[in-house]
């Protein structure tokens, strides 16, 4: 008997069992939903006045429009809570055990996770984009610029949930799990341009501002969305760290998943 | 008979700690084969090995006709797995759970539902199959874990200690079910720390202790192996007890207890003779037992010690 492997039916196999997890247990996704929209509504209403003030805008400029970029990246950053978890709960539950002893597409079972992250995060961030246009972001962008945010978006939401599924595999526990990535979920989105720019930080913070990801990632969807200038430079740059993350990310969960098994 | 399991020289190690030592194991088709052993002894490294879970350090291993090493997904398309600790999906309903199975197995949506329906049923899971499998107890999470190992219909089966934790009726349930998938010609191999169970159920059992095979046999051939059986006699008052040793001289005594204990191989006819020895000498017995040796004897006597199930930590792979 010869064994025929089916890649696609295994993975929306996979994929359903994960939006079902979802459906099931919604307040890891709801988390991941709802903080970067109560983070839009809080900066953009409350502090908006202020923060537009103090970086001396003049009605020319327009917070809201600066700060949704921002948001939208933090909506990839805290939804990679969710498939950490699932991973790491996944590894501690006999239920992969079961999954590797079965005649199925490897890896089927880490790739049901991430498109099903993808699609979770897909609707958050057209969430925030509903918020935002409500109270006032009015983006001036054209069919192609969009497409091309979009295509970034999900491109960086691809590879930080591949990069948080490989951290959450390394933990022991859910607990570990939504430690670990952390450092994704809150220092990426805040220690970056989301909410102010760059020359308004103070020097330690503005230099891991400037080479880190989400700064020009931001900064190329600002150039998109509003046709706002930027250094040509960052574009390039936005898809070459969307490319390192999920390589690495990609690689390095296939690896810890596969650990000890017969290949 | 041909064998479903074919095992030589098998070895593992997690760094220095030895815990499979060269194991010779030949299962055949349709048979129930017992690994037997107290915890930490290698039962449940021997079946994530066989069932190409983790890899092994050396040994010629054949499950259902092909080389584990050189043809793992055809052993994987073969076999069926239910582990100590439950493989089911917690958020999932039971339903949902045998049909995600199913949908790993390809058999399309109809047959899915149908194969699910049917597994529910047989598995007394019909009630429960619209629940999710987290509000299970015990033996029901037991039950579809096994469940969802059938839905595709692997021809060899490993159990690992499939009723460890499970109250005596959930148990017997689970006995009864091997049983049938055994009439229905699947080959089990079974860890166990339960002597009973495997006494019980096994065709062929194979001790295992600290890593290796101290004894292999038939649950007969092995007791054979264990000396020990005797009718017990206890007496109330010390003059019948004195009275009953002089009629009764190959018994061993136990002049504190009153206990006379009486050779024999169980069989109703020395049991038989020895009541009517009593009968004749109007003994006034107190208490009769009959003690056949069972596999804790014959643990002890393989091993030279009981089961050692405290002495021993459960190794547990990085």
């Amino acid at each position: 008997m010869s064994t025929v492997s089916y890649p696609m039916a295994d993975t929306a196999t996979m994929l359903r069992r994960n939006l079902r997890h979802a459906q099931r247990y919604p307040a890891l996704s709801l988390g991941a939903v709802g903080m970067p929209v109560i983070m839009l509504l809080l900066f953009g209403l409350v502090f908006g006045d202020t923060f537009s003030a103090g970086l001396g805008g003049g009605s020319e400029f327009d917070y809201i429009d600066f700060l949704t970029p921002g948001i939208l990246l933090m909506s990839i950053a805290s939804g990679t809570m969710s498939p950490a978890v699932g991973a790491a709960m996944d590894m501690s539950e006999g239920i992969v055990a079961r999954f590797r002893t079965m005649a199925i597409f490897r890896p089927a079972v880490l790739t049901g996770h991430v498109l099903g992250n993808v699609i979770v995060t897909i609707v958050s961030l057209a969430l925030v984009v509903g918020f935002a246009i409500l109270i006032g972001f009015r983006p001036n962008a054209s069919l192609g610029d969009w497409l091309l945010a979009s295509g970034l978006l999900v491109a960086l939401t691809v590879a930080l949930t591949w990069f948080a599924i490989a951290l959450g595999l390394t933990s022991k526990t859910a607990e570990g799990a939504s430690n670990i990535v952390l450092p994704i979920s809150l220092l990426l989105p805040f220690l970056s341009t989301t909410f102010i720019p760059l020359e308004s930080m103070p020097s330690g913070i503005r230099w891991f501002a400037e080479y880190q990801p989400f700064t020009a990632i931001i900064d190329t969807l600002r150039h998109l969305l509003l046709g706002t200038p930027m250094d040509s430079g960052n574009g390039w740059l936005s898809i070459a760290w969307c490319i390192a993350i999920a390589l690495v990310g990609y690689f390095w969960a296939q690896k810890s998943y596969n650990k000890g098994t017969v290949a | 008979m041909s064998s479903a399991i074919d095992v030589r020289g098998l070895r593992k190690s997690y760094g220095e700690k030895l815990v499979l030592d060269g194991i010779d194991l030949n299962v055949a088709e349709g048979t129930i084969f017992s690994l037997l052993g107290p915890n930490g002894a290698g039962k449940t490294t021997a079946v994530q090995i066989l069932s190409t879970l983790i890899a092994a350090d050396a040994g010629e291993i054949r499950v259902a006709g092909h080389d584990l090493h050189q043809e793992p997904e055809e052993v994987r398309a073969a076999i069926g797995v239910t582990g100590q600790f439950s493989a089911v999906d917690g958020l999932l309903t039971g339903r949902e759970n045998l049909i995600m199975m199913a949908d790993l197995f390809h058999l399309g949506r109809q047959q899915a539902r149908r194969r699910a329906d049917e597994l529910l049923e047989r598995f007394d899971l019909v009630e429960a199959g619209s629940k999710i499998a987290m509000t299970y107890s015990g033996g029901m999470k037991r039950r579809l874990d096994l469940a969802m190992t059938l839905v595709g219909s692997p021809r060899i089966i490993f159990l690992d200690e499939p009723t460890t934790g499970l109250d005596p009726r959930s148990r017997h349930g689970m006995w009864q079910l091997i049983r049938e998938l055994v009439a229905g010609g699947v080959t089990v191999l079974l860890t166990t720390q339960y002597l009973d169970e495997a006494d019980d159920l096994a065709d062929q059992i194979a001790v295992l202790d600290q890593g290796r095979l101290v004894a292999q046999g038939t649950p007969e051939q092995l007791k054979r192996l264990a000396p020990g059986g005797h009718i017990r006699l206890r007496f109330t008052a010390p003059d019948e007890f004195a009275l009953a040793a002089q009629v009764l001289p190959s018994a061993s005594r136990d002049e504190e207890s009153l206990v006379l204990q009486v050779p024999s191989d169980g069989s109703v006819h020395t049991l038989r003779a020895l009541l009517a020895r009593i009968d004749d000498a109007s003994l006034e017995v107190d208490e009769l037992t009959v003690h056949t040796p069972d596999l804790d004897d014959v643990f002890f006597a393989v091993t030279g010690q009981a089961t050692h199930e405290s002495t021993n930590e459960k190794v547990t792979s990085k």
